[in-house]
C-alpha cells in the first residue's frame, strides 16, 4: 500500500494513557499508520486525523482530563481542528475535550459511583460526522465501555442546543452505563469534525474480541484522514 | 478557595456519604462534596489577590457548567 493509501494518524500519549497502543494497533490493522504523540510535543507531525485515547491522563487528578487540556501537544491538537482536521476523543480523550472547550457539555462520575467495563449497545442518531458517516441512522453498534467517569451532563439550554443543531450523535441504547444526561454516549462540535464518545471503538475491531462494530467508526476517521491528506493543500 | 458541584447537578458522592451516615443511625437530609484548595499567592492587596484567584478558577479550579466556586481570603503577615 503506498503511503497516500495509508493516511497517518496522530495518536496522543499523555502521563496515564493506557488506551493509545490498543488505539494504534485498531488504526493499524484497518489501515492507516498510527503516529504516537508525546503530550509536551508543540507540532503534530503531518497526520490526516487525531485521536485523544483512553485512559487516566494526569491520574485524573482535579478532574478527568483537566490537567491534560494544557499540554502543550493540546494547543496543536486545536489548531488541527480549527483547520477542520478530524479529531476523534476516546473515554478519558472525550473528557479532555470536553475540559479543553472543544467539545460541550463536561463528564461528571458515574451515577452508580462504580467503574462500569462491559460491552453496551449503542444507536446512531446522526451520521452527517466523518466519523459515523458509515453508519446509517437507528443503526446498532455494540462496543464496550470501562469508565469511572462518563456521565455526560449538559444544562437544560445547552442541551436543548446540542439536539437543535444535531451534535448528539450516539445514544446508549436499552442500558445507560452511568447515567448520562439523555441517554447521551457522543456528540461532536458544530462543524461536525471532532467527536468525542465514551464507548471504545478501539476495543471492538476484532471477532476474537467479540465485536467488531467499533470498526465502523474508526474506519470513517481512517477514511476522512485518507481524504484529508490527498486534498490539494491551498 | 471551595469548589461545590452546582445545585441540581447529581453528586453520586455525596449521595455515598449520606446513605452511609444514615447506616451510621445519623438523620441527614442530604449531603454534597466539594472540594477545597489552599492557595499562597503574593499579592499588594487583597482586591489582586482575589482577582488572581478569580482566574485560577475560570481557567482550571472549576468548570462552570458542572462547580460553583467561593473564595475566601486569609492575609499572612
Amino acid at each position: 500500500m503506498s503511503e497516500a493509501q495509508r493516511p497517518r494518524i496522530a495518536v496522543l500519549v499523555f502521563p496515564g494513557s493506557n488506551d493509545d497502543r490498543d488505539a494504534a494497533l485498531a488504526l493499524e490493522a484497518l489501515g492507516a499508520e498510527p503516529v504516537l504523540v508525546w503530550h509536551a510535543d508543540r507540532d503534530l507531525p503531518e497526520v490526516g486525523a487525531v485521536v485523544l485515547p483512553g485512559g487516566f491522563s494526569y491520574g485524573d487528578y482535579l478532574r478527568a482530563g483537566a490537567i491534560a487540556r494544557f499540554s502543550p501537544a493540546m494547543r496543536a491538537v486545536a489548531d488541527f481542528a480549527a483547520e477542520g482536521g478530524p479529531v476523534l476523543g476516546i473515554c478519558n480523550g472525550f473528557q479532555v475535550l470536553c475540559e479543553a472547550g472543544l467539545l460541550p457539555g463536561a463528564l461528571r462520575p458515574n451515577e452508580s459511583l462504580s467503574f462500569v467495563c462491559r460491552d453496551v449497545a449503542l444507536r446512531v442518531e446522526r451520521t452527517e460526522t466523518p466519523f459515523l458517516a458509515r453508519c446509517e441512522v437507528g443503526q446498532r453498534l455494540t462496543i464496550p465501555v470501562k469508565h469511572g467517569e462518563g456521565c455526560f451532563f449538559a444544562d437544560a439550554d445547552l442541551l436543548a442546543a446540542l439536539d437543535e443543531a444535531g451534535q448528539i450523535v450516539l445514544r446508549y441504547d436499552e442500558v445507560n452505563p452511568n447515567g448520562s444526561i439523555d441517554d447521551i454516549a457522543g456528540v461532536v462540535n458544530q462543524e461536525g469534525n471532532i467527536m468525542g464518545l465514551m464507548p471504545h471503538p478501539e476495543h471492538a475491531v476484532d471477532q476474537l474480541l467479540g465485536s467488531t462494530d467499533g470498526a465502523f467508526i474508526l474506519n470513517g476517521l481512517v477514511e476522512a484522514a485518507r481524504e484529508r491528506l490527498l486534498a490539494p493543500t491551498v | 478557595m471551595l469548589v461545590r458541584p452546582k445545585p441540581g447537578i447529581l453528586d453520586p458522592q455525596g449521595k455515598a456519604v449520606e446513605n452511609s451516615l444514615r447506616h451510621l443511625g445519623f438523620t441527614v437530609d442530604g449531603a454534597r462534596v466539594g472540594r477545597l484548595v489552599d492557595l499562597e499567592v503574593e499579592a499588594s492587596d487583597p482586591e489582586q489577590a482575589r482577582a488572581e484567584v478569580e482566574r485560577m478558577c475560570a481557567e482550571l479550579l472549576a468548570n462552570p457548567l458542572i462547580e460553583s466556586y467561593e473564595i475566601e481570603l486569609r492575609e499572612d503577615a
